[in-house]
């Protein structure tokens, strides 16, 4: 039995919440067609769009999933922003680790960290910087902010709260139906 | 409901509510002895918890500043995280999984059956399996433990068919839905399993036994039990005899209390437990209460653990129904021919995709990593629990610099794996490994052990006052009316699950302290 719907809604009520939801701009952006990074980054006010941008980037390429839309690392990434509004530190972190990534793509490949094609150059960019500062705060802030989304769970097939529901004693706790006769 | 006096000098005051302190509680309530059950955390009734990982953590787990040292992978990854245990009233039987299970007869004596292992600290218990027989039966019928007392077993979900299934390919024996304090049918006014999952996070249903709904209302129906949340004890203070007398507790507004006392049982798990104890020095006892032994902190076990996950070519979803009925004990007998002394258990576990993230193998990034995360519904898993050694070394220490909100000293936990625990862990990953492998698992991934919830030994119970802390019925060698009630009592740690254990000793420390108290000895 499976209740799981693996498709994406973004339903009415999300454009009516607006600024009240967690991924409004996400929503309008995909919706209507938006190039993601210039409609979701703009209402920024710390760190600017292109630093954002390169979030995402280094977020799916830590996390890399290819069944998510960047929207759910967007979500992921998002907060960075008011907490770099919050402390001074935090922002300095976040764009000088972005700086530091920028400058290392310039130095080897002549483009900027976001515009490499791919992920393996991304990737070795990311395991010079493993240890520092930026990079262990960014992932591990992700393990959290990417997997905890609940809209993130039925892509993956996970159900998540059950006691609502009754639990699974009549929705398929043994319903597995491939394993060996023993 | 009863309310006492903090200047009675007449009452128990218990430290801690959990599987040790909750169940003393209440036994010595039905006795008619009066008891005063001080618990740090808050009172959080079992339809507030949440099926949900982080929110239920954040409710639930003991979060307290803790620092780590040693070797343990544990220390690298979480440093501030040493155990995933409970702040509430319930302790840790709000978040444990149920599994129930006795000690063999040989881990009551694994100095004598072992012999000597370099490095070890290995000691016989004060006490038998034949002794422990009567009072783990007590035990279980309590707690209403499946496959004893007529219970039936729970039925297998997803996760324990394809443990089954590649345990009986691969011919082991001891294969089925665990010995769990989970009810299988309505029995003791609580209702049958509703295969919610979500143990860890509390059981809605309240199936599962926790001293939260079960023996903590049923002290308070007696009138003899006070039941005071939110209050942590700081000190446990004596007298010039060297008796104690009370304890200094900070109340839910942070106000410093004191409650009169004529016996303490600290049950604070094996991490606070022996804090506070050390946290109690005074020019009387400058080591700590229960001290003489310098073993106070010590020999902190955790189990050997780890996990094994595997990924399939179909569905599994592992996460639907209860989380740990399921076992292999074939394990878990005594054969040091594998290399290793001691043995383990293979139990089922899952985990939620947010704590599987978290957990499958800590700090890891990149598509070698997601792409397991990716075949999450196809995933199966198991825990492994087995006997480590007791090592002087490992322990519980005060930090020399950092203090908490109250002033006092955090707790360090130190520990490195012994020789020991690294074969048989190595041992049972490849076995959990050749269960799934059986019935054609496409990945396998060996995952390090979670933050310690078996925290064991730090208080160890010994016959001579100078190899521990309490003697065999948790009583301090050094203080007559002090006595230790958790987990931290243990010796040795057994390859087994300690809360019947642990509650098994509660009922017979209970009988014990009414029995003092009735003849004035204590």
């Amino acid at each position: 039995m499976r209740e799981v719907d693996r498709r994406s809604k973004h339903t009415r009520r999300v454009f009516l919440k607006g600024a009240a939801t967690t991924v409004p701009a996400v929503a309008v952006a995909t919706s209507t067609g938006l190039a993601i990074a210039d409609a979701w980054a703009d209402d920024a006010t710390t760190l600017t769009p292109a630093t954002l941008k390169t979030l995402v980037k280094v977020a799916r390429d830590i996390y890399p999933h290819d069944m998510l839309t960047d929207s759910y690392y967007i979500t992921a990434v998002k907060p960075w922003d008011a907490k770099a509004a919050k402390d001074p530190a935090v922002k300095a972190m976040i764009n000088d680790g972005v700086a530091r990534l920028d400058q290392d793509a310039r130095d080897r490949h002549k483009m900027a960290y976001a515009d490499l094609p791919w992920e393996t150059d991304r990737v070795a960019l990311l395991q010079r910087i493993e240890q520092t500062d930026f990079f262990s705060k960014v992932r591990g802030d992700l393990i959290v902010s990417l997997y905890n989304q609940k809209e993130v769970w039925p892509k993956f097939g996970y159900e998540g709260s059950s006691a609502e529901h009754g639990g699974y004693i009549t929705r398929g706790f043994a319903d597995i139906d491939w394993l060996p006769k023993v | 409901m009863a309310k006492f006096d903090q200047n009675d000098s007449g009452v128990v005051v218990i430290i801690g509510s959990g599987a040790g302190g909750g169940t003393l509680g209440n036994e010595l309530a039905q006795k008619g002895v009066k008891v005063v059950l001080l618990e740090a955390g808050a009172r959080i009734e079992n339809q507030d918890f949440v099926n949900d990982e982080w929110d239920s953590f954040t409710q639930l787990a003991w979060s307290d500043m803790r620092t780590t040292s040693g070797s343990w992978q544990v220390s690298k990854d979480f440093p501030n995280l040493p155990a995933w245990i409970v702040k509430a009233v319930g302790g840790s039987t709000t978040h444990w999984a149920g599994a129930s299970l006795r000690f063999d007869v040989h881990e009551f004596k694994t100095k004598s059956t072992y012999g000597s292992v370099p490095g070890a600290n290995l000691l016989d218990w004060p006490i038998t399996l034949a002794e422990m027989e009567p009072w783990y039966a007590k035990a279980e019928n309590k707690m209403g433990v499946t496959r004893t007392n007529g219970i039936p077993g729970l039925p297998g979900n997803n996760n324990y068919r394809v443990l089954e299934a590649g345990a009986k390919k691969l011919g082991y024996k001891a294969v089925h839905t665990g010995n769990m304090a989970i009810n299988s049918e309505p029995r003791d006014g609580r209702g049958s399993c509703l295969q919610i999952g979500f143990c860890f996070q509390g059981c809605k249903s309240g199936a599962k036994w926790s001293t939260l709904y079960t023996e903590i209302p049923k002290g308070e129906a007696t009138g003899k039990l006070e039941v005071r949340p939110s209050s942590q004890v700081l000190q446990i203070q004596h007298d010039d005899n060297g008796r104690v007398t009370g304890v200094l507790y900070a109340d839910k507004d942070g106000k410093q209390q004191v409650q009169k006392a004529r016996v303490v049982a600290v049950a604070g798990n094996s991490i606070e437990s022996p804090r506070l104890l050390l946290n109690s020095a005074s020019p009387k006892f400058p080591d700590g209460l229960a001290n003489s032994s310098g073993m106070v902190g010590k020999n902190y076990m955790r189990h050997t653990t780890g996990s094994v996950y595997a990924m399939f070519p179909k569905p599994v979803n592992m996460y639907r129904g209860t989380t740990m009925a399921g076992i292999i004990r074939d394990e878990s007998r005594l054969n040091p021919a594998r290399g290793f002394v001691g043995g383990y258990e293979m139990e089922t576990l899952s985990l939620g995709l947010p704590f599987l993230a978290a957990f499958l193998d800590p700090g890891a990034w990149g598509k070698d990593f997601t792409s397991a995360l990716d075949l999450y519904e196809n995933t199966a898993g198991m825990w492994i629990v087995g006997e480590d050694m007791p090592q002087e070394k490992n322990g519980v220490t005060l930090h020399k610099t950092e203090k908490d909100q109250f002033g006092l000293p955090i707790p360090n936990v130190h520990f490195d794996d012994h020789p020991n625990d690294i074969a048989m862990r190595s041992h049972a990953y490849k076995s959990g490994t050749a269960v799934y492998d059986a019935v054609g698992a496409v990945r396998v991934v060996e995952t390090p052990p979670y933050p310690s919830t078996h925290n064991l030994g730090t208080n160890r119970m010994s016959e001579n006052a100078r190899d521990g802390v309490v003697n065999k019925h948790g009583q301090t060698h050094d203080i007559k009316n002090l006595f230790v009630s958790d987990g931290s009592q243990f010796t040795t740690g057994g390859a087994e699950n300690p809360t019947l254990t642990i509650v098994t000793l509660a009922i017979r420390q209970a009988d014990y302290i009414a029995d003092q108290m009735a003849k004035k000895e204590i």
